[in-house]
């Protein structure tokens, strides 16, 4: 039987964090978003403080720093080189690996033989990376992505257990899937499984038994999809996520509230300025550029959720383009005296460069896009470790009204800061 | 001879494959008989760094490990994934706090400093020793 792995790192961020602070091993780790605003990431011991998933940080701070909880805002410089390690790793294991985000990976387990051996190998893999890196990982053995998932959720819930799990045989998976509620269902979403309920499924189990065709006419195909893989049928393969990207979005939350439009454009223009970076960094070009505007959630009395886009008669890379559409739309949706908590820019609607529309008119003669073209590398080049060349409309202090006050140090991206021994 | 100035020429400005040629600036004389021997520069990297994705760097403070050519102030290389042996200078977590030391595991579980001005910490029960890793490489700087 062909075998299939799902690698998932332990509360990934709250883990990174401990790599480089053996002095945290046991204590509670929360990890906030951008701007510190919410939780979103936690230790096993947090979790179990009772600090959920999204939650805002100002409402648990005094309790859980009372408990001796520890938080840090997110360092995602060391997350994602730690992350690069694992996958490295898990690459040099296996034939075929799909990362699928920052802290998981499917595996091809096709060269192994059997589930024995594939039980070892996941032994193996967590231990390995456990030693190498540092970092914990769970690991979900079976037939299909979607039981993979589940296997992982009965890894991570076997206390004491080795973190590796293998359903393969039919009678294993169906006592499995009996417990499990469909909520738990890779690809079964809150309302999916509001309606499943009302037709009297709630395990997995029944759900996997339901008739295909009535999945599919009165569901649709993806979840005739999650059916068939329930039953042990693979159905969605392991690809390789090369392709490149299909937008762009720089957006943050912020600190202090701004109700006036003198503020919000040098921040709109900032996110703008970054957004081209990406852009020509990905070695794209954009035909749409969006801009959204939003009051906080928090706030019942003054809701605003402003989005508009402007659409570009032909692709572009050009800040200085992006800033126009970008400043055209924000003064389309800004309203007065909202207070505004988060905004950002997105471009959308790519095309590979080489492909230019000419223009009706516009000069697009090939010496002037040429100038462009080197003005913007030229510019790009210039402000690579820092801002040095502003647009007229950006803030001068560059993109960061982040707010990141309790951040670990670069531990492995940066000369200045390496750990140290005592 | 009489030599026209047609423009500068920047290795970004060539596809990959032509780079190799300009490396040198072109000269109007002979070609270079080095050109045909071309070979990448050394790369520090490749040296003193065998499994990447295990090794991490890590900055010394104090003179605890002066006598085994560590100053204040190294980068060790050090290598998680080769396993520590008895005499391995390691980097360890001990009570939280990492330290860099020589491992002895006989006659009895201990971390060695290598300066006479520091004493053998000898690991007692219920203390808290994690090894990190396997220090391969430590590198002073003078200046």
């Amino acid at each position: 039987m062909r075998l299939l792995a799902l690698v998932d790192c332990d509360n990934f961020y709250a883990s990174c964090e401990r790599v480089f602070r053996p002095d945290l091993k046991e204590v509670p780790i929360v990890v906030l978003s951008n701007n510190d605003g919410c939780v979103i990431a936690r230790s096993k011991e947090a979790k179990a403080m009772g600090i959920k998933m999204g939650v805002p940080w100002f409402q648990v701070k005094t309790a859980y720093l009372a408990q001796g909880g520890k938080v840090f805002s997110s360092n995602f410089a060391l997350y994602g080189d730690l992350s690069k390690r694992v996958m490295n790793i898990l690459d040099g294991m296996v034939k075929k690996i799909e990362v699928y985000s920052i802290d998981e990976a499917f595996l091809d387990l096709r060269h192994i033989p059997n589930k024995n051996e594939a039980y070892e190998f996941g032994i193996y893999c967590r231990n390995t990376i456990r030693q190498w890196v540092g970092i914990p990982v769970r690991i979900g053995i079976a037939p299909t992505k979607t039981l993979t998932k589940v296997a992982s959720h009965v890894a991570k819930n076997i206390n004491g257990g080795t973190g590796v799990c293998c359903l393969s045989d039919q009678k294993n998976i169906s006592h499995i899937l009996k417990t499990l509620p469909i909520k738990e269902v890779w690809g079964v979403g809150h309302n999916l499984s509001r309606q499943l309920n009302q037709l009297g499924v709630y395990s997995a189990y029944e759900l996997a038994q339901m008739d295909i065709r009535f999945i599919r006419t009165k569901f649709s195909v993806v979840l005739e999809r999650t059916v068939r893989e329930l039953r042990g049928e693979s159905c969605i393969q392991i690809e390789n996520h090369s392709e490149p990207k299909k937008q762009i979005v720089v957006s943050r939350s912020f600190k202090n509230r701004i109700d006036n439009l003198n503020e919000l454009k040098p921040l709109i223009s900032n996110f703008a300025v970054r957004a081209g970076e990406k852009l020509r960094h990905e070695k794209q070009k954009c035909s749409q550029v969006s801009v959204f505007i939003l009051t906080s959630r928090f706030n019942k009395q003054l809701q605003h959720r402003g989005f508009d886009s402007f659409q570009f008669p032909f692709p572009v890379d050009d800040t200085r383009s992006i800033l126009m559409g970008a400043n055209n739309t924000l003064n389309a949706i800004f309203k007065k005296n909202y207070p505004y908590a988060k905004a950002g820019v997105l471009l959308s609607q790519f095309s590979h460069p080489a492909f230019i529309q000419k223009s009706l008119f516009k000069a697009t003669d090939q010496q002037h896009l040429k100038q462009d073209e080197n003005l913007m590398q030229t510019i790009d080049k210039l402000n690579v470790t820092q801002t040095q060349i502003y647009y007229a409309s950006q803030y001068p202090t560059g993109l960061s009204p982040i707010q990141k006050e309790m951040v670990s140090p670069k531990y492995t991206t940066n000369w200045w800061e390496l750990p140290m021994t005592k | 001879m009489t030599i026209n100035y047609l423009g500068s020429i920047s290795a970004n400005d060539l596809p990959a494959t032509f780079t190799k040629f300009f490396v040198e600036p072109v000269s109007v004389g002979f070609p270079s008989p080095a050109n045909d021997y071309l070979e990448s520069p050394i790369d520090l990297n490749q040296y003193l760094i065998k499994n990447g994705a295990a090794t991490f760097l890590v900055r010394v403070s104090g003179d605890s490990m002066l006598d085994a050519n560590i100053a204040d102030q190294a980068i060790l290389i050090v290598d998680r994934s080769l396993k520590p042996k008895h005499g391995s200078i390691v980097v360890a977590s001990l009570d939280g706090d990492f330290v860099c030391k020589r491992l002895l595991l006989k006659p009895r579980l201990c971390l060695l400093p290598e300066n006479s001005k520091y004493k053998p910490i000898y690991i007692q029960h219920g203390q808290d020793l994690d090894i990190m890793g396997t220090v391969t490489a430590a590198i002073n700087k003078f200046e």
